[in-house]
């Protein structure tokens, strides 16, 4: 389905106006900026991380630190302690305690701090999803202008390409690619990426979702070839570059920004649930979804381990969505894909 | 009409060759280590390896070692497991398979028929708090991980309320054959369908409500109600009706893409020995002939759906059938 | 047609106003007229005359949150202005019909014909799916569909557009309604088929007995088929009269220049028609005055004041010149 993009394509390139327009719609959608917030909000507290850690918590989230102690109240507790189970069997890690410095979320069972852990979380998430869903915008707007704008041949062959792509279900392409990266990491030519290093699930979850979102681009790209100012500038003999880069690429932009929040959204659940799986960040280095599976094990007794980073993942993607009808409505632009987690 | 069906027939035909050269090329041509060592497992002995690089050719070029790939995968099925003690894949595989389709089915009966609800009640109530209130609902559910809403949803159910009225009849995790027990698979599957659904409510009840706003504007809406019918008939019989199109194309995309393998989490969560989890399991121990088997049946799986799924829109809508539209 | 009855449909000072960019714009303004039994009146007017917006309002189908809706319409004695949804659906489609222009997008796509026209005639009475089918079918025939029985299980994009319409008129006719509007029912069709369409609708008011307003925007369909015209310009009425009389002696500027617009049958035909210049005013910016003064040769002081609809013979012509003495000349009617 095409997308309408109204105003610029009259002036042939995106001015001011429709911008300026869109920002003030955008402002004021009271969702929208209130999500807005919550995503800055979200994204500096899990940038001060390792102030938290450092100078209010004081712990390392990173080591195993079961047999520690904690002050709570002026008493020292262990924070591994007896099931409430009525013969005590077995330990079970701190739950929450509410108070800033002395793991407010509990601690998971390796005695570490889940708060300190959920902000170094946020931070892999974030920037595993922002990273992810920009190179997967940046991919699918190559692909989707080549297509589009070459078509013939060239179409055909890509839209297959990503057809192919597309029919195998998104979380177990992933996953295989996971797989066969996590053990060894990836070797090509001189180049080692190590199986931990964060760009293989970056890569990993952009290069899914490129079908997914090349196919709204390739639409509005082929939308715009037949309008009118492309086929003037094609007859006047601009070379075609300069059509792509000076007609096509400023008119798709509204379709690349209205994509940006939806694809950071899945991206973050792709992240979580690889996470989830083991296959994504790799231990001792925490993500929300690797938190979420350190706690399955402590759900039924602790179960704010694996509660809070969830929490946190739908804040977080709800947010994103908000945003991205908002996008949607100030920028005017409807595509025939619809969300799909 | 044949001729629709002859040309679909022959794009399956092609994205299932391009699929199975895609996963091919994933396993065993990803730069990196050499698959020897992936098929073979961890800790394999030299003798293992050296029978798992004659057995697979990877002593020889590329296209070779695909033919040999497939072939134990779809003609001779004697596709084995190095990890789990010479086990066959596929068997297993196919033996997993109603579990995932018992959890997948429904859930999708379950997703539909809310999220129908929802959509319709939004759109006959547009601009209203109901309105609102489902959408923002729905835009919820979209954003809650399968997992996590899982974990919570055991939490609730099998600890912390299992001992109330509320969830007193929710059974332990895992699967009841149907056949050996209706009412025990039922029950056991009852949170797990829910679960599933939260996502596909959300995205289906926003898709439904937005395409029935939109043909709202339609000029057979106006007729509709131009001819004395009652508000319920126009959106029902002849909205809803039309609006039926997207949403029924959607779902066939969705529920293949649940039973070929998206239901992963789910299952691994509720502890339902499907393909999903059976595919856990082997991640968990690098049982890669394993995973390799899950993932191009399901890709299989997936795409004959798709094509299934095109032939039934061709029924419902007589312009398509026509090949007018 | 018979002075002496009461009319069908009664309108007076119908005024619509529609919220736009947080104010109220009058579409239609106090437009008046009544449409006796068997009788086709012709609403002429170009798009933004308020033409389908009066007709959507005499169907009660408007619905945009913040129209407000003045004035009286009487159908059969019974007040529509106002009257409640449930109320008006009981009228919709068995006593009031309505046909719409594009009959490929005014049936539902998926549904055959003979389903669409079935569900009217089961909605307004109890009539089993059989008998319902068998008057669909006579219908069908009644409009001149060949082989009604199998046109009936078409789909609507399975037919031409001259068959779509004519379905399009069977289903409004297969309540037997007193009053059918039709809006632009020729426009989208050949120029062949449009005069079948018209031919049949002229048959209506003797087989059927209904009465029909015909809007339109062609004044060449209104000649052919209508009794009386009125014609809109801007949400008001310019001129209103027997359609002989109004063919013959335009007493508007705007109806003379809508004339001049027509080719004519016979003679000579012109190097090119006349075309009225510029365009009519937005709702919104409506002159005080005399709403086509702008556009108007005649245009002088006196036009500032907006005209009333004064009477001229057997005509009512909201315009100054009549009063000043200075009629429009005559013509030679083709029609």
């Amino acid at each position: 389905m095409t997308t309408a993009f109204p105003s610029a394509p009259a002036a042939g390139r995106a001015s001011a106006g429709p911008w300026r327009t869109a920002a003030r719609v955008l402002g004021r959608n009271r969702g929208a900026m209130a999500s807005l917030a919550v995503l800055v909000l979200v994204g500096v507290a899990c940038l001060l991380a390792p102030v938290y850690a450092r100078d209010v918590a004081q712990t390392d989230p990173f080591t195993s630190n079961v047999a520690g102690t904690v002050m709570l109240d002026g008493r020292q507790l262990d924070i591994m302690q007896p099931n409430d189970n009525p013969l005590h069997l077995g330990l079970s890690p701190i739950g929450p305690t509410w108070r800033m410095a002395a793991y407010p979320l509990g601690a998971d069972s390796q005695g570490r701090d889940v708060a300190a852990r959920l902000l170094y979380g946020g931070r892999n998430s974030l920037l595993i999803a922002f990273s992810a869903a920009a190179l997967c915008i940046l991919l699918a707007a190559g692909v989707g202008i080549v297509a589009g704008y070459a078509g013939g041949v060239v179409d055909a062959v890509l839209s297959r390409m990503m057809d192919i792509m597309w029919a195998v279900p998104v979380y177990l392409f992933a996953i295989s690619l996971s797989i066969v990266t996590v053990t060894q990491g990836l070797r090509i030519g001189p180049f080692t990426v190590a199986s931990d290093n964060l760009l293989i699930p970056i890569c990993i979850i952009a290069l899914v979702y490129v079908p997914y979102a090349a196919r709204p681009v390739r639409g509005r790209v082929m939308a715009l070839r037949r309008s009118e100012f492309v086929t003037a500038a094609r007859g006047l003999g601009v070379p075609g570059h300069r059509i792509v880069l000076r007609d096509i690429l400023p008119n798709v932009t509204g379709t690349l920004v209205v994509l940006a929040p939806l694809m950071t959204a899945l991206a973050l659940m792709a992240e979580s649930a690889l996470s989830f799986l083991s296959i994504g960040v790799q231990a001792p280095a925490a993500s929300w979804g690797t938190i979420i599976q350190d706690g399955e094990g402590l759900i039924y007794t602790r179960p704010m381990v694996a509660v809070a980073p969830g929490l946190a993942i739908i804040v977080v993607v709800l947010a994103l969505n908000i945003l991205g009808d908002g996008l949607r409505d100030a920028l005017d632009v409807r595509d025939g894909d619809r969300g799909r987690g | 009409m044949a001729m629709a069906v002859l040309r679909r027939l022959g794009q399956t035909l092609f994205v299932l060759f391009g699929i199975s050269v895609l996963v091919f090329l994933v396993f065993f041509a990803t730069p990196g280590a050499d698959p020897t060592a992936r098929i073979a497992g961890r800790n394999a002995s030299p003798q293992t390896i050296a029978r798992v690089r004659v057995e697979y050719g990877f002593d020889r070029p590329l296209p070779v070692q695909y033919v040999r790939m497939m072939e134990k995968l779809f003609v001779t099925r004697d596709l084995t497991s190095y990890v789990n003690r010479g086990e066959l894949v596929v068997p297993e595989v196919f033996q997993a398979a109603p579990v995932t389709v018992s959890l997948v089915t429904g859930a999708a009966l379950i997703w539909v028929l809310a999220s129908v609800a929802m959509g319709t009640l939004a759109a006959a109530l547009r601009g209203t708090w109901v309105d609102r209130g489902l959408m923002m609902l729905g835009l919820v559910g979209i954003s809650i991980p399968v997992f996590w809403l899982g974990q919570v949803a055991n939490l609730l159910t099998q600890s912390r309320y299992h001992d109330s009225w509320l969830f007193s009849w929710v059974p332990g995790l895992g699967y009841v054959p149907f056949t050996q027990d209706p009412l025990g698979w039922f029950r056991a599957l009852v949170i797990p369908w829910v679960t599933l659904a939260v996502l596909f409510v959300g995205i289906y009840s926003r898709v439904l409500r937005a395409d029935l706003v939109a043909v709202r504007g339609e000029d057979f809406m106006r007729t509709a109600r131009a001819k004395g019918l009652s508000p319920a008939r126009v959106l029902l019989f002849h909205g809803l009706r039309t609006s039926m199109m997207t949403f029924v194309s959607l779902f066939g995309l969705d529920f293949a893409q649940l039973v070929g393998g998206g239901a992963l989490l789910t299952e691994v969560v509720f502890g339902l020995q499907g393909v999903g989890r059976l595919t856990y399991q082997a991640l968990g121990n690098l049982d890669l002939p394993l995973i390799m088997a899950t993932v191009m049946y399901s890709a299989v799986f997936v795409v004959i759906a798709n094509a299934v799924v095109d032939m039934l829109y061709l029924l419902l809508d007589p312009r398509v059938r026509d090949g007018r539209a | 047609m018979d002075a002496d009855a009461p009319p069908l449909l009664a309108v007076r000072d119908l005024t619509i106003a529609l919220p736009v960019g947080g104010r109220m714009v009058t579409i239609v303004d106090s437009v008046s007229f009544t449409l006796g039994a068997r009788e086709i009146l012709g609403i002429v007017g170009e798009s933004g005359s308020g033409k389908s917006m009066t007709a959507l309002a005499l169907m009660g189908l408007i619905d945009a949150p913040g129209a407000r809706i003045t004035g009286s319409a009487r159908f059969k004695g019974r007040e529509l202005v106002g009257l409640p949804q449930r109320a008006f659906r009981t009228l919709r489609g068995r006593e009031i019909a309505m046909i719409f222009q594009d009959p490929m997008t005014a049936f539902t796509p998926v549904y055959t014909v003979g389903w669409q026209i079935d569900e009217q005639i089961r909605a307004h009475g109890r009539v089993t799916r059989k008998d319902a089918r068998v008057r669909t079918i006579r219908l069908l025939g009644d409009m001149g569909v060949p082989d009604p029985a199998r046109v009936a299980d078409r789909y609507p994009h399975q037919l031409s557009g001259g068959l779509r319409q004519r379905a399009m008129i069977a289903m409004a006719l297969s309540c037997n309604p007193s009053l059918l509007i039709a809006d632009e029912p020729t426009t989208a069709l050949d120029v062949t088929v449009q005069a079948q369409i018209l031919d049949l609708l002229r048959r209506l008011r003797r087989e059927y007995g209904s009465s029909v307003l015909l809007i339109t925007h062609d004044m060449g369909v209104v000649a052919e088929t209508c009794d009386r015209t009125m014609v809109l310009y801007s949400g008001t009425i310019a001129e209103r009269g027997p359609t002989g009389a109004v063919f013959a002696r335009p007493g508007h500027p705007y109806t003379a220049a809508l004339l001049d617009s027509i080719p004519p049958l016979h003679g000579a035909r012109p190097a090119r028609l006349p075309s009225i210049p510029g365009s009519p005013p937005a709702p919104a910016d409506r002159p005080a005055g005399c709403p086509f003064a702008p556009r108007c040769g005649y245009a002088h002081d006196a036009c500032a004041v907006r005209p009333p609809l004064l009477p001229r013979g057997v005509q009512d012509i909201a315009c100054v010149l009549p009063a000043e003495g200075r009629d429009l000349p005559a013509r030679c009617v083709s029609a």
